[in-house]
């Protein structure tokens, strides 16, 4: 049995006027049923291009030039038009950041709900509404037949969320791709809602892949994580190794800057710089001006992902040796640090 | 069915149209038009399209009040003996039909051509708004006058009477569409760019059903708005060709055509055959403009008076 989700070195192209532009480079994973992927990086990393590419929904300038997305053993840019239509939306759905955006705001939830619902599967309105509704059951939404009839402005904002999941759960997806689900809302909603996507991804066994600028959300929900800076993914790997021992430069940055590692007082670190924008990445590791510990070879050679050998990470570093315990915070190794 | 009504009931726009006497008033008085007119075989006590009733003995008697009138003709008659009450009930009737549908073509191809153009966008949109801007330059009395000359050429004068109220619909219609289009394209290409149409595509939805279920609805409102505007312009432009004898035979007078044929006798006394239509006509096109600007007003928030 191959992987629910096997993306090979996916490159993403958007032609415009002045040239080509390379928003996604050499994007490499794999995912599986019941596994829960987390795309993290700062906003223009590519994440989210990532993510429609995969459902091949870029918008139009853009197109894959490189690579393939496999999804259940078939190359989906390979399928004409009509069939990653009766992918998309089926058998992977996507989640947005704002619920407020994403839903229709003249159409009844319910009209939506079973549009949805007979846009993939030939049934009757009856059948369709017995769907939605143990669809709502699912998310925990109270009352489901009076929602049904509401449209969406007279929902909460972790409502609609709610709403919007059990949308994408209609047609029992095995893959969803959640772009910044939780952003929009405030904290506590926040975590009900991730609870809620762990907990599907469970007992419906799909797979998720959970695209945030937020590495806390990330950290708590996923098993693997993929950080992406500037197009490409720097570093890949189980969780907890990510959290506990980045290895590449970029990552170990991300970690210090979250509140919480430090004393109270004490000034957040950030990482120096801005992302480059893609017009202008700069030559060799795209992440040296901000660096730390660049050296020349940084900034003439583009690194490779390689092992960093702990089991499963992977890090695009040339300095992978001086990275160990440089910038861990010198004495302590990195199991007392968690 | 009982469920709507309620939400109506209990929406803003019903609420504004009860604190508003201007609306109350004006909507009643289109309604109360409306509905005379197209009850007018019951109501109106002659048949004036029934030629074995007609006495040309009666032909230009005034109204009833004044000294030679007859009582039996209130407004009057015209110049061929119809009573012209009852023959102002049936040109009402034409006229609104006219304006009614002619609007609805308007609204059909405006809609679908704006649609198209603007959620396709690139070089059909080009081409689909380098149209209405052809046709928004040619002036529809012209079109009128070409259009009904090869009818009548085509078809024969005869045929023209039969045909007269879809021939004026479809010329009244293809002038008026851009407006539309381009009132609905500036919405849509508003709308396409928001999350919902994403998360449509996403879902899986083909175009036409994003475009027609889910872009359509969010652009409704100022549609709605034109529309009462249109409808009254429609009307209007109906009267206009009516009245240069290109709209409705005489057999079939609608409001324009009766002004039309009582203006060639205003300086021989007969004043009343132009002035009773006139005044209709003015009244009924009226209430539909206020409730018009009622509407505009009640649906842009941006205008929202207390």
């Amino acid at each position: 049995m191959g992987h629910l989700l096997e993306v090979q070195n996916l490159k993403v192209t958007f032609a415009l006027r002045f040239g080509d532009l390379t928003a996604i480079d050499d994007v490499s994973f794999t995912l599986d049923r019941k596994e829960k992927l987390g795309l993290v990086g700062e906003s223009g990393a590519g994440k989210s291009v990532t993510g429609f590419s995969i459902i091949n929904l870029i918008s139009k300038p853009g197109f894959i030039s490189e690579g393939k997305v496999i999804f259940e053993g078939r190359e989906l840019q390979s399928l004409s038009d009509k069939d990653i239509r009766s992918v998309r939306g089926d058998r992977i759905s996507m989640i947005f950041q704002d619920p407020m955006m994403t839903l229709n705001p003249v159409l009844t939830i319910g009209t939506q709900m079973i549009e949805t619902v007979r846009a993939h599967k030939k049934v009757s309105k009856k059948e369709a509404t017995k769907i939605a509704l143990e669809k709502l059951n699912k998310v925990y939404i109270p009352s489901p037949e009076k929602r049904l009839k509401q449209y969406p402005h007279e929902c909460s904002g972790g409502m609609r969320q709610r709403i919007v999941i059990a949308i994408a759960l209609l047609t029992d997806p095995s893959l969803i791709i959640a772009d910044e689900p939780t952003t929009a809302l405030d904290v506590t909603i926040q975590a009900g809602i991730m609870d809620l996507l762990i907990e599907l991804c469970d007992t419906e066994d799909m797979g998720l892949i959970l695209i945030t600028h937020d590495l806390a959300v990330v950290s708590q929900v996923t098993e693997k994580i993929a950080v992406m800076y500037a197009g490409k993914i720097i570093e890949t790997g189980p969780t907890d190794l990510i959290v506990t021992k980045p290895r590449h430069p970029y990552t170990k940055g991300l970690i210090k800057s979250l509140p919480g590692t430090h004393q109270p007082g004490e000034a957040l670190k950030q990482i120096p710089g801005m992302m480059p924008t893609l017009t202008d990445i700069p030559k060799g590791c795209a992440f040296h001006p901000r660096c730390e510990i660049h050296e020349s070879i940084c900034t003439t050679e583009i690194p490779k992902l390689q092992r960093t050998g702990e089991n499963g990470q992977l890090a695009a570093c040339h300095l992978l040796e001086k990275t160990v315990d440089e910038l861990n915070g010198a004495p302590s190794t990195p199991e007392q640090d968690n | 069915m009982r469920e709507n009504w309620n939400r109506f009931r209990k929406s803003y726009l019903f609420y504004s149209f009860k604190r508003s006497p201007l609306a109350i008033a004006c909507f009643s008085i289109f309604i109360f038009l409306v509905v005379i007119s197209f009850a007018a075989p019951i109501v109106s006590p002659y048949n004036p399209y029934d030629t074995t009733i007609i006495d040309i003995m009666d032909s230009e008697l005034p109204p009833s009040w004044m000294e030679e009138g007859n009582p039996n003709f209130w407004l009057g008659t015209d110049i061929q003996g119809r009573d012209l009450y009852s023959t102002m009930l049936y040109g009402l009737r034409t006229s609104v039909i006219i304006g009614i549908f002619a609007v609805i073509f308007q609204a059909f191809v405006g809609i679908v051509v704006g649609l198209v153009s603007g959620y396709v966008g690139g070089r059909v949109d080009a081409f689909l708004m380098r149209i209405t801007d052809i046709q928004f330059s040619i002036p529809y009395l012209i079109v009128a006058i070409i259009a009904s000359a090869v009818f009548k050429i085509a078809f024969g004068v005869n045929r023209f009477e039969e045909l007269a109220i879809p021939l004026l619909v479809i010329i009244i219609g293809m002038s008026e569409w851009p407006k539309y289009a381009r009132t609905v394209r500036a919405s849509v290409l508003g709308e396409k760019s928001k999350e919902y149409v994403e998360a449509a595509r996403v879902i899986g939805l083909n175009n036409r059903l994003i475009m027609f279920r889910h872009i359509l609805p969010n652009t409704l409102t100022p549609v709605l708005v034109i529309s009462t505007i249109q409808v009254a312009q429609a009307v209007m432009s109906e009267a206009a060709l009516s009245f240069l004898g290109l709209g409705m035979p005489v057999t079939k007078p609608s409001l324009g055509s009766l002004i039309n044929m009582g203006f060639e006798y205003v300086f021989s006394g007969s004043w009343w055959i132009t002035l009773f239509p006139g005044l209709l006509l003015v009244l009924f096109v009226l209430v539909i403009l206020l409730l018009g600007d009622w509407l505009r007003d009640v649906l842009n928030p941006k205008l929202y008076k207390g």
